[in-house]
C-alpha cells in the first residue's frame, strides 16, 4: 500500500509498505531517518518515541497506516539546523547521553514535557519519563538535563 | 566497495579538555541529533534481511531438517544449516570452540540457532523460518546445577565433563581452627539470572567484498576477539576480514560472545548480497548469554569481638550449555569469594557447570557480583551474631594496603577501605518519610499505602573488583596516533580497535592526546581490525589499557616531533600547540615544527604481569588492580505488601585519578543502578530450561521512578602501576548497590533474605 504523511515538515509518500509494517520501521528503514530507535518494538521502552499530530507516541505500536494524513515529528525534526533543542543541549552538557540508544525517545517525550510544564518539579519529571528506559545512566545525569533544559526554556521563550 | 549507508565516519574532537576536566562527549551531538549510526541503522543497495530459527526446546535431538518449503517461499534468497558453515563448525569465547555456529544434530538450550534466512523484507525472512520443518526427539533438560557439580552420575550437556571448572582456595586451616570460634554464623544465599538488558539489539551488515571476503558492521567489545572466531569458522584468513564498529546500543558483557558476525557474513557469502540482521528484544534474550546464577554457601567463624577466625564457603555457578566467559567468572568467584577482607582461614570451593539451562557468561561484574552478595550478607549476619554494627564488624575486618587477598596476593595500592565506611555512614541522611505526596511512597501513585505499613532501612555494601583480565592473560591494548597539520592546526588522529559501547572510552581518548600532546584538536578514527588489538571493553579495563596505549603512542609522536626542533634541549615538554623548554620558554609552535610532516605511531600498552590461580591451593598474584566502592542504602519497605522502594544510595568509591568527572558519576551511577535491579526486580526466570519472561513486559529493569537520588562521594588515592594512577570504575558500584538494598531491606522488615532478587513474597512471607 502507499502511505503518505508529513514528517519534520517535509512531505513524504511511501510505496510498497506491508500492512504489518509499523510507523517506526517506515521511519528507520524507509523513508530514511533511523533516530527513532527499536529497543523493544512493543511499546516498553521509549526509544521510539515520536510526535504524532502533536502527541508523543510509541512509533513502534502505530500501524504504518495510521500515519496517513498525519504529521510526525522526530528527533531529526527538533533541532533549527545546526542549532540544537534546549533539551537536546543539556543531554549533551549534563552528561545524559552514554550508549545514546534511549536518547531520542528521552528527548522527544522531555521536549514534549517542557512544552507543557515549563517549569517541571523532579516528581513531574520523574512521571513524564517513566515510560522511558535507559539502562545506562541510572537517570540521574538525564534528570540534571530537563532541569536546566527548562530553565533556559523559561529565559528564552 | 561503496560504503553502506550510515557507516561510521571520524569523529572530530575539537575544543579543549585534557585529563581530568569534565569534557563533552565528542558524538554526544550526533546522538541527540538522531544522527549517531547504530549497528542497527545501517543500510546498504540491494541488502537482504537475514534471520534465524530457534530451538524451542532446551533439550532435544533434531532427527530431520526439511529446508525446501522455506527456500520456495518467494522472496527468499537463501536457507543455510551447519552443512553450509564453510570452516570450523564452532566457535567459543576465549577460543573455547564449543558452541556450534548452527546446531548440528541436538540443541542444548533453548534459542539456540539452528537454521538461517535471507530474504528481500524482514517479515519474508521470519515467515521462512515457520516453514522450515524439523522433526524433534524431544529430551528431558538437565537444569540442576548442583547435581551437575557434585553427582557424577548426571548426564553429561555436552562432550565436557562437568564441571567446567572447579577452583579451590586454601589459605591456613579450616578444619583445625573450626572449634576455636567463638561465634559461628551460617548462609545460603542465590542470585537469579541478570540480564544485560543493553537496549540496542545485536544487529550488524556483512558485505560481500570483491576478493571473496567480507566486510563486517558489527556492535560488538572486542573485534579482535571476535575475529580469531568468525575467520576459522568462514574458513577465510583474517585479513579478508574487515570489521567496523558500528554504533554500539550498550554492552554490559552481553557483546563479548558472537551474535549474528558469523550468521551474517555467511548469508553474504552465500547470496553475495549485502545482508543486515537485526534481533528484536525477544531474539535479544535468547542472543546473548545471561549473568551466571549462583547457589553459595557460606559458614564463618569468629571471635566474640568480631574478628573472622575462617570462612568455608562454597559458590556453584550454573554456565549453561557452553563454555563462554565460565571459566573466568569462576576465577573471579573464587579470588574475590570472601571479598575486601582479612581471613586467616579460607577454604573456597568455586564451580562452573554446564546445564541446558539458558546460557551465561559475561555481565558488568563477572563473577564478583554473586559472591559479594553473599559475603557482604554474610558480614551483616556476623555482625548481628556479635551484636557490632554493620559499619564496625566491616571495618573489624576490613584489608588495606598490603594487605593479602584470598589468593595470597598483596593489595599493592592504597585500599583505604575503613575512612570509606566512615565515609558513608558519616553522610547526611536523607530527608523522612512526607506520606503527603503518595509519589513518595512504595507503590507510588499505585496508591497502595498512605504510609501504613511503611518501615524505613539502612543498609551498607561493600565491593571488590578486578580490573583488567586476570589469571596471567597479557589483555594489551594497541593505539596509533596520527599527528599532522590539518588547515593550519595541528591534529592528532587517535585510532584504536577499542569499542566505545557508551561509557565514554572516545572523551578519555581525546582527552589523553590534548594532554600529552598539548593541542585541541582531536579526530577519533572508527574503531576497526586495521590496528591492532585493544582488547575487551570490559573488566571496567578500557580507561587503563587504551587509556595507556594512547598515552604512550603520543609520547612516541612527540619524542620524534621533538627530534625535529634545531638545537639540544633536554627538557622540552609540549602545551597550548608549543613546544616549550623548561629553562628557556617557548621555543616554536607545533605547526611550524611540523610544517606539512606527517608523524604517526602505533604503541601497544601492556599492564603488569599476573599469575594464575595454583589449582589446588588457589594462591597466586592474579589480579592486576583491584578496586572498591562503599554503597549505603536507604529504602522504605511496605511490610504488609512487600513493596520497596530505594529512597536514597549514596556511593563512597575510589577512582585513583579522575579522569572526566561527568562521565566517571554517569558510570558509577549507571553501574548503582544495575545493582538496584538486581536486588530487587531483574531475573530471567527459568522453568525446565525454558524462559519465562523474555520481553521488558515480563523481565523489569529500572525505570526513572525506582531510581532514587545518587550521592557520590570519589576518591583519588592513585595507583603507582596504572596511567595517571587511575582505577577502573564502571563495575565496583554493581557490587556493592546490591547488598546494601537487600540489607536495608533486611533492617526494614528483621527478615533474613537469602536470595535476589527479593520479590514482594519474600517479604510477605
Amino acid at each position: 500500500m502507499r502511505v503518505s504523511f508529513t514528517v519534520n515538515g517535509r512531505d513524504e509518500s511511501v510505496d510498497d509498505v506491508w500492512a504489518g509494517e509499523s510507523l517506526l520501521y517506515v521511519l528507520r528503514e524507509r523513508v530514511g531517518l533511523p533516530g527513532s530507535k527499536n529497543a523493544c518494538e512493543q511499546g516498553e521502552c521509549g526509544s521510539c518515541t515520536v510526535y504524532l499530530d502533536g502527541t508523543p507516541v510509541c512509533s513502534c505500536l502505530v500501524a504504518a497506516g495510521q500515519a496517513e494524513g498525519r504529521q510526525v515529528r522526530t528527533v531529526e525534526g527538533l533541532a533549527d539546523g545546526d542549532r540544537l533543542d534546549p533539551v537536546q543541549e543539556a543531554f549533551v552538557e549534563c552528561g545524559a547521553v552514554q550508549c545514546g540508544f534511549c536518547t531520542p525517545g528521552l528527548i522527544v517525550q522531555a521536549h514534549d514535557l517542557i512544552e507543557r510544564v515549563p517549569d517541571p518539579s523532579d516528581a513531574e519529571i520523574r512521571e513524564a519519563l517513566a515510560g522511558n528506559l535507559c539502562r545506562c545512566t541510572g537517570y540521574e545525569k538525564i534528570l540534571d538535563a530537563v532541569r536546566l533544559a527548562a530553565s533556559r526554556k523559561a529565559v528564552t521563550p | 566497495m561503496t560504503l553502506p549507508l550510515r557507516a561510521p565516519h571520524d569523529i572530530a574532537a575539537p575544543g579543549i579538555g585534557g585529563v581530568g576536566e569534565s569534557t563533552l562527549r565528542p558524538d554526544g551531538t550526533l546522538k541527540v541529533k538522531g544522527e549517531f549510526a547504530y549497528a542497527s541503522d545501517l543500510w546498504a543497495e540491494g541488502m537482504l534481511w537475514g534471520a534465524t530459527l530457534r530451538s524451542p526446546h532446551p533439550r532435544a535431538r533434531i532427527v530431520s531438517i526439511d529446508t525446501a518449503p522455506a527456500l520456495a517461499h518467494p522472496g527468499v534468497r537463501a536457507v543455510l544449516t551447519h552443512e553450509d558453515v564453510p570452516g570450523r563448525k564452532h566457535y567459543g569465547l576465549d577460543l573455547t570452540w564449543d558452541q556450534p555456529v548452527l546446531a548440528i544434530g541436538e540443541v542444548r538450550h533453548q534459542g539456540e540457532a539452528i537454521a538461517l534466512v535471507a530474504a528481500d523484507h524482514p517479515e519474508t525472512a521470519r515467515r521462512a523460518l515457520d516453514k522450515i520443518a524439523i522433526e524433534w526427539e524431544i529430551l528431558e533438560p538437565l537444569t540442576d546445577a548442583r547435581r551437575a557439580a557434585f553427582d557424577p552420575s548426571y548426564p553429561q550437556v555436552q562432550d565436557r565433563p562437568n564441571p567446567a571448572r572447579h577452583q579451590p582456595v586454601r589459605v591456613g586451616d579450616v578444619e583445625a581452627v573450626r572449634a576455636g570460634a567463638e561465634v559461628v554464623v551460617t548462609g545460603t544465599y542465590e542470585v537469579g539470572i541478570q540480564d544485560q538488558a543493553f537496549l540496542g539489539p545485536e544487529s550488524g551488515l556483512a558485505v560481500p567484498a570483491e576478493d571473496g571476503g567480507i566486510e563486517l558492521y558489527v556492535a560488538t567489545q572486542w573485534m579482535h576477539n571476535d575475529l580469531k572466531q568468525i575467520g576459522p569458522c568462514l574458513g577465510l584468513p583474517e585479513e579478508r576480514i574487515r570489521m567496523t564498529l558500528s554504533g554500539v546500543g550498550g554492552a554490559f558483557g552481553g557483546r563479548e560472545d558472537l551474535s549474528m558476525q558469523i550468521h551474517a557474513a555467511m548469508l553474504a557469502l552465500h547470496t553475495g548480497a549485502p545482508v543486515k540482521m537485526m534481533y528484536n528484544r525477544h531474539e535479544s534474550f535468547f542472543g546473548h548469554v545471561h549473568r551466571h546464577p549462583a547457589q553459595m554457601r557460606y559458614e564463618y567463624g569468629a571471635s566474640r569481638d568480631g574478628k573472622i577466625l575462617y570462612a568455608d564457603v562454597e559458590i556453584v555457578l550454573d554456565g549453561g550449555a557452553y563454555t563462554s566467559a565460565t571459566l573466568n567468572v569462576v576465577g573471579n568467584a573464587a579470588s574475590l569469594g570472601v571479598g575486601p577482607y582479612e581471613i586467616p582461614n579460607v577454604k573456597i570451593d568455586a564451580y562452573g557447570v554446564y546445564t541446558n539451562n539458558p546460557p551465561c557468561g559475561a555481565m558488568r561484574g563477572f563473577g564478583a557480583v554473586q559472591a559479594c552478595f553473599a559475603y557482604e550478607s554474610m558480614m551483616d549476619k556476623l555482625g548481628d551474631a556479635c551484636g557490632i554494627d554493620p559499619v564496625t564488624i566491616r571495618r573489624t575486618n576490613a584489608a588495606s594496603q598490603g594487605s593479602a587477598l584470598a589468593t595470597g596476593q598483596i593489595i599493592h595500592a592504597p585500599l583505604p577501605m575503613k575512612d570509606m565506611l566512615a565515609q558513608a555512614r558519616d553522610l547526611p541522611m536523607p530527608a523522612p518519610l512526607d506520606s503527603s505526596d503518595i509519589r513518595n511512597l512504595p507503590g507510588g501513585a499505585s496508591q497502595t499505602t498512605h504510609g501504613e505499613g511503611v518501615r524505613r532501612g539502612v543498609g551498607y555494601g561493600v565491593g571488590l573488583k578486578n580490573i583488567c583480565f586476570s589469571e596471567g592473560y597479557d589483555d594489551y591494548s594497541t593505539a596509533r596516533v596520527r599527528l599532522e597539520v590539518i588547515g593550519g592546526v595541528a591534529t592528532a588522529l587517535v585510532h584504536t580497535a577499542a569499542a566505545e559501547v557508551g561509557q565514554g572510552l572516545v572523551t578519555i581518548e581525546a582527552q589523553i592526546a590534548r594532554t600529552e600532546l598539548g593541542i585541541e584538536n582531536v579526530v577519533i578514527h572508527p574503531a576497526d581490525n586495521q590496528v591492532g588489538s585493544a582488547g575487551s571493553s570490559s573488566a571496567s579495563r578500557q580507561s587503563y589499557m587504551t587509556g595507556g596505549s594512547v598515552q604512550a603512542a603520543c609520547w612516541a609522536v612527540r619524542d620524534r616531533l621533538f627530534t625535529l626542533v634545531d638545537g639540544l634541549y633536554d627538557d622540552l615538554s609540549l602545551a597550548g600547540g608549543k613546544i616549550i623548554s623548561a629553562s628557556r620558554g617557548v621555543i616554536a609552535s607545533i605547526e611550524d615544527v611540523l610544517g606539512d610532516r606527517v608523524i604517526e605511531e602505533t604503541r601497544e600498552y601492556h599492564h603488569h604481569p599476573t599469575t594464575g590461580m595454583d589449582p589446588v591451593t588457589g594462591q597466586g598474584d592474579t589480579h592486576t588492580q583491584v578496586a572498591l566502592c562503599v554503597h549505603r542504602a536507604v529504602v522504605d519497605v511496605d511490610v504488609e505488601l512487600g513493596l520497596v522502594k530505594v529512597v536514597e544510595l549514596a556511593a563512597v568509591q575510589d577512582v585513583g585519578k579522575i579522569l572526566n568527572r561527568l562521565s566517571l558519576e554517569g558510570q558509577i551511577h549507571g553501574g548503582t543502578a544495575q545493582g538496584l535491579g538486581l536486588a530487587v526486580m531483574e531475573e530471567i526466570v527459568v522453568s525446565d530450561g525454558k524462559v519465562r519472561n523474555p520481553s521488558f513486559t515480563d523481565y523489569l529493569i529500572p525505570t526513572i521512578l525506582d531510581m532514587p537520588p545518587m550521592r557520590l562521594e570519589i576518591l583519588e588515592n592513585a595507583d603507582p602501576r596504572a596511567p595517571y594512577g587511575l582505577r577502573g570504575a564502571g563495575e565496583p558500584p554493581t557490587l556493592s548497590s546490591t547488598p546494601a538494598i537487600v540489607a536495608a531491606i533486611r533492617d526494614a522488615t528483621g527478615l533474613a533474605l537469602h536470595r535476589v532478587p527479593v520479590r514482594p513474597e519474600h517479604i510477605t512471607g
